[in-house]
């Protein structure tokens, strides 16, 4: 492949997490009045934490507000967090390599990212190959070799060169577009690839077709993923760990077969049962949960879905719950889940 | 709420079906081209029943529901039979139409915030709904736009009647909209993908409501949708469109169980649902045929592992294998 763009080393070794991240915090202010004074905080991502393993698939599932696309753009350090700390294998992220870190720009290189609107993010004035070996020549890679690589590229994402190589977004489908998306997140041989819904825009038919596509290409380049998206049957497919989001905070996170089969969290239950059935004979009579998500303006003291949860008692709103063990890396933060925290059903749920 | 949900015993049930689709293409002709949106669909629907009809972008499901109101723009050449509630629809004038419009039929879209009016609160876009149709005193088209909001399962409903749409939550929206809709009692409700934009756990609840007040209200209700879950929660027959054409219609069990034509068969393949981890997803090769000609035969065959010479040779007529089911294949045996 190239001489300039060599492959980014395993420093950490494979127990190492590739991503973890500690207490991360991102406040937006709500600025009124004639000064400007800030009159309210939208606590859009609140103190999360979890890792990303090495070669898995983590998926982050959560309702509009919960803090998801924020968390992506976080991880991809488009903004950077209030508080809390990323480590990338190992290294500092934003530090200086004389310290242990690693810069910015090498990190960037290493973690990419697919978004949701497949036309939104491709330049509608650049052929869909010149899209693709914009960042390698941006990390100097020549030109000619740049191009080289952005066919193979194409043709790694079932997008046949000669074909279409000097197309531009707007001549190609959704479907089309979305593998342009993968293939350019792909040009700089990253190890981590931030996928932010990015099915969600198109046909159950094209839908299946970029799945099977992504599974693929994680073999084919040994790549660990980081799955956002809202719909849970997608998530169940694609992951091998589950982060449910709720408000900013990590609800419940642990392998996918637990989340989907033994979920702890009133809200991850909520959630999967909140899912069409699929079958006309046993049709929901009752919706699990009632009303909206509540604003992360203001959100409730305590455990921030006690407002909507069906077992919510007096503790709930005194103390927020910390993430409770429940065995083989399946965390869940709600009190019926700790064992000894006041709640009625506390002792039952642990045993 | 006992007024809205008193309604006069419909004697109409086992006349005249609520709608009569017959042979209907709409085209959309500019200057530079031509796109053939609808190709003639047939399509019934009884007093008090759910049809969804299913269907990706691009099949024409929304121009249908669009040609039902006549809502299409000049642009669209619409021809065929619709009739609505025994009226036709394509000869209605402009006036006949503001009537026929928000009494008879009303319709519910997908972004709330675009279909209501963003200065005016939801209690005055109800009670304005109502006084138009109705010749009702302002006071009581208010009275009964707070019913209507106590009918959709709005939360303090009084207080909700002075809110703006943008005070108002995703889900309350959606609602607010659903009680526009309402306020006439319409006999026939369309809805454009009215959960599509809703969060999972809110999704549900708009559903179920949706349901709950068609069996109170005993309307017809077309349900456009791209969402088989969607679909399988709400309707009770399912017409699956694809290039224009109606290529399956049934009731929706049997449907989803056992798709007869090969564009269900392969997207209820392509469907990710529980249980499917580790397995390859079997996909339709291909992209939908573009609709600047018309396509001859079955427009599916390009995509479809089955399709011989005979598909494509000319149009399918449709078969009934069963007497309530349709599919336009020439692999279903005809009856």
């Amino acid at each position: 492949m190239s001489a300039t763009l060599h492959s980014p080393q395993d420093r950490g070794g494979p127990a190492q997490p590739l991503l973890l991240l500690n207490g991360l915090k991102k406040h937006f202010p709500i600025r009124g009045g004639v000064f400007g004074a800030t009159v309210a905080t939208v606590r859009a991502v609140d103190g999360v934490s979890f890792a990303v393993r090495k070669g898995e698939t983590l998926g982050i599932v959560g309702e509009s507000g919960c803090g998801k696309s924020t968390t992506a753009r976080l991880l991809m350090r488009l903004m950077d967090p209030d508080a809390g700390e990323m480590v990338f294998d190992g290294e500092g992220v934003g530090q200086a390599s004389q310290t242990g870190g690693i810069p910015l720009k090498d990190y960037r290189r290493q973690v990419q990212m697919v978004f949701q609107d497949s036309y939104a993010s491709l330049n509608p004035r650049l052929p869909i190959e010149d899209s693709i070996a914009f960042a390698p020549k941006v990390h100097g890679v020549p030109g000619p070799e740049a191009r080289q690589r952005a066919r193979e590229l194409l043709a790694a994402v079932g997008l046949s060169p000669s074909q279409f190589a000097r197309r531009y977004p707007h001549e190609l489908s959704g479907g089309q577009r979305q593998r342009v998306n993968i293939a350019r997140a792909l040009a700089l041989q990253p190890r981590l690839v931030l996928l932010d819904e990015p099915v969600s825009a198109l046909d159950k038919s094209v839908e299946a077709q970029v799945l099977n596509l992504l599974m693929d290409l994680k073999e084919k380049f040994g790549l660990t993923y980081v799955f956002i998206s809202h719909d849970l049957n997608v998530v169940q497919y694609i992951s091998d760990r589950v982060l449910v989001m709720y408000l900013g905070q990590v609800a419940e996170q642990g392998p996918v077969d637990a989340i989907y089969e033994r979920p702890a969290h009133p809200y991850t239950q909520a959630l999967l049962a909140s899912r069409p059935s699929m079958d006309p004979t046993r049709r929901r009579t009752e919706p699990p949960l009632t009303g909206d998500p509540p604003n992360p303006i203001n959100p409730p003291s305590g455990c921030r879905f006690r407002t909507r949860c069906p077992f919510a008692e007096a503790v709930c709103a005194e103390r927020a719950p910390i993430a409770a063990d429940l065995g083989g890396g399946h965390e869940a933060a709600c009190h019926m889940a700790a064992p000894g925290s006041g709640h009625s059903k506390a002792g039952r749920l642990a045993a | 709420m006992s007024e809205v949900l008193e309604r006069p015993v419909v004697s109409s049930t086992s006349a005249s079906p609520l709608i009569t689709m017959r042979d209907v293409h709409v085209r959309f002709v500019t200057r530079d081209r031509t796109v053939h949106a609808v190709n003639g669909v047939d399509l019934d629907l009884a007093a008090g029943e759910v049809l969804c009809i299913l269907g990706e972008s691009g099949s024409g499901k929304s121009v249908t529901m669009r040609a039902l109101m006549k809502l299409l723009p000049r642009t669209a050449k619409v021809s065929g039979r619709i009739e609505v509630a025994g009226r036709d629809v394509t000869a209605m004038s402009g006036g006949e139409l503001q009537d026929f419009r928000g009494s008879d039929v009303a319709m519910i879209f997908q972004e709330p915030m675009t279909a209501l009016d963003p200065v005016f609160t939801i209690g005055r876009q109800i009670a304005e709904t109502v006084q138009r149709h109705e010749r009702l005193s302002r006071a009581a088209a208010m009275a009964r736009a707070l019913e209507l909001l106590e009918l959709v399962q709005i939360p303090s409903a009084k207080r909700r009647l002075e809110a703006y749409p943008h005070e108002l939550s995703g889900g309350l929206r959606q609602r607010a909209m659903i009680a526009v809709a309402l306020a006439c009692k319409p006999k026939l409700l369309l809805a454009d993908e009215p959960t599509t934009a809703l969060d999972a756990t809110v999704q549900i609840q708009v559903l179920l409501l949706l349901r709950k007040l068609q069996e109170q209200l005993g309307m017809g209700v077309v349900f456009v949708t791209h969402d088989l879950g969607v679909a399988g929660e709400i309707a009770d027959r399912v017409a699956v469109m694809y290039a224009g054409r109606v290529v399956e219609e049934g009731p929706v069990g049997a449907l989803m169980k056992e798709p007869l034509h090969p564009y269900p068969r392969g997207l209820l393949g392509a469907t990710v649902h529980g249980g499917m981890r580790g397995q390859r997803l079997t996909t339709i090769p291909g992209a939908p045929p573009s609709l600047e000609t018309l396509p001859v035969g079955c427009p599916f065959a390009p995509r479809c592992t089955e399709a011989e010479e005979a598909c494509i040779a000319g149009d399918i007529a449709p078969r009934h294998p069963v007497p309530d089911r349709m599919a336009r294949c020439l692999h279903v045996a005809a009856r």
